[in-house]
């Protein structure tokens, strides 16, 4: 199969972002793929834009790279403007006057995710076209399709932190499953009033679905070493 | 009478030996010499007050508003020039219908105040370019509660807890300074801005006057607004009052 390398990097992806009770989740997958090639199979797709705001970005790479560049430097200089921390709800309006007046050129879906002393934790979805949508949960990328009947079930009002990076480590690895364009290793990023959490759960941290487990054909295998619990929703 | 800076007037771009630009003192001058504008900060929002010198009887009553709203959640009074204050009040509308654009949410009163600030100050840098002959004081509640902020035609901008400018302003300052202001609402306040500015007014030098008043505080949702009709009597009756009791001593 001959793979075009000059195809544009595109990242099939999954991402997701959460609210809980004092807070906000952000969740990826890190695939970014040529055409069928894996580009990066370990790439950083939660983005800083100030010290409290960050976004996903999922499509284009190139695209949500320089969308999210720009909204850096403006919000930057509105940081100094302004003598205070930007609000969520500033970058996220910035973010999406560069979606909507480019449509024609940008292929990205994005979700910005912060907090801020106003208003606390909030997420907005930014998808293709431009619109702007303030939500208690968002996902969006290839791997989201998959995700939409498991958080009408699993969503709920005022979770806690752990709950909510639970909630959304499951989520992505749910979509790892069933998506060919989003894999490798699942990270997050809280952002609260205390600040900034970075975590990373590489592919043995993740919890393992029904077809994965090891075939067991013979009472006397023993397996090496006992495999992670199978997850039951 | 003030210095006179013969020679060294002439132009907005000319200092004086002694570090001035006469040219900014003159349009202060022009404002000190317009009817009573005051604004005080309350605990729940702000009031702003004008005493409007009738120029002549003929005048429909209520017309040469002095007070403005430039946004939502805030207002402008003016004392000068009125025709340099239409075009800084025009400004202050546009930079904040073009902030919220841009941003997404309404523009914070110190934001606006800087921009007016250095919007007024731009006009005291160009030769061909007179300075406004006129002072403002902006008044608004945004997410960071009630602000009062002045600005001159210098460009200078402060924030306040009360301002006056005009005629009657070191009287008017005076009178404001003995309120307490962080216990007081507004509905207290605009009687007391109406007494103020009763006060102030001078029955020999001046004729007739109107007096205009507005706020913005918790009672009015946050929205800059003309007060509201019958408070507004109560307060020109208290003020009325209050003047009999001071001349009847």
């Amino acid at each position: 199969m001959e793979i075009d390398a000059d195809a544009p990097h595109s990242m099939g992806t999954t991402i997701i972002g959460v609210t809980y009770n004092g807070g906000v989740v952000l969740g990826a997958d890190s695939r970014t793929s040529t055409g069928v090639y894996v580009a990066n199979r370990a790439s950083d797709k939660i983005t800083q834009l100030t010290d409290n705001v960050y976004v996903c970005r999922s499509g284009s790479a190139a695209d949500s790279q320089i969308v999210s560049d720009y909204v850096r430097y403006f919000l930057h200089q509105h940081t100094i403007q302004l003598g205070q921390p930007a609000t969520v709800k500033v970058a996220a309006n910035l973010v999406r006057l560069l979606a909507y007046n480019n449509k024609n050129m940008l292929q990205t879906g994005l979700i910005v995710g912060g907090w801020d002393k106003y208003e606390g934790g909030k997420i907005y979805g930014i998808p293709l076209g431009g619109t702007i949508i303030e939500q208690p949960f968002a996902i969006g990328g290839s791997g989201s399709s998959y995700l939409y009947g498991f958080f009408d079930q699993a969503w709920k009002e005022g979770m806690t932190k752990d709950e909510a990076e639970q909630l959304v480590v499951k989520a992505v690895s749910l979509a790892i499953a069933r998506d060919g364009a989003s894999g490798g290793v699942v990270r997050t990023v809280i952002i609260n009033s205390e600040g900034v959490t970075r975590n990373f759960y590489p592919g043995d941290k993740l919890p393992l679905w029904y077809e994965e487990l090891e075939p067991q054909f013979s009472l006397l295998d023993i397996p090496s070493s006992p495999g992670p619990e199978p997850m039951n929703i | 009478m003030s210095s006179i800076g013969t020679g060294y007037d002439l132009s907005v771009t000319t200092f004086s030996p002694d570090g001035r630009v006469f040219q900014i003192e003159y349009a202060a001058k022009a404002v000190d010499n317009s009817g009573t504008v005051i604004g005080i900060k309350c605990k729940d929002g702000i009031v702003m007050g004008v005493e409007k010198l009738i120029a002549s009887k003929m005048m429909l009553p209520g017309s040469n508003r002095r007070i403005h709203s430039v946004h939502r959640h805030s207002g402008m009074a003016v004392a000068g020039l009125a025709a340099d204050g239409r075009q800084i009040v025009a400004r202050a509308k546009s930079e904040a219908t073009n902030y919220e654009s841009v941003y997404g949410e309404q523009i914070p009163v110190k934001e606006l105040a800087e921009r007016v600030a250095s919007y007024v100050h731009l006009c005291t840098l160009y030769w061909w370019l007179r300075p406004f002959g006129c002072g403002v004081i902006l008044g608004g509640y945004d997410r960071d509660g009630p602000q009062l902020y002045m600005v001159e035609p210098s460009g200078i901008s402060y924030r306040y807890f009360g301002a006056a400018i005009g005629k009657g302003r070191q009287a008017a300052k005076t009178e404001i300074e003995k309120l307490k202001l962080s216990e007081m609402t507004c509905r207290q306040g605009v009687i007391e801005v109406a007494k103020i500015i009763y006060g102030v007014h001078d029955e020999a030098k001046d004729k007739a006057f109107e007096l205009e008043m507005s706020w913005v505080c918790d009672e009015s949702n946050r929205q800059h607004q003309k007060v509201p009709d019958e408070l507004l009597e109560e307060a020109k009756a208290a003020a009325k009052a209050a003047l009999e009791e001071m001349d009847a001593d």
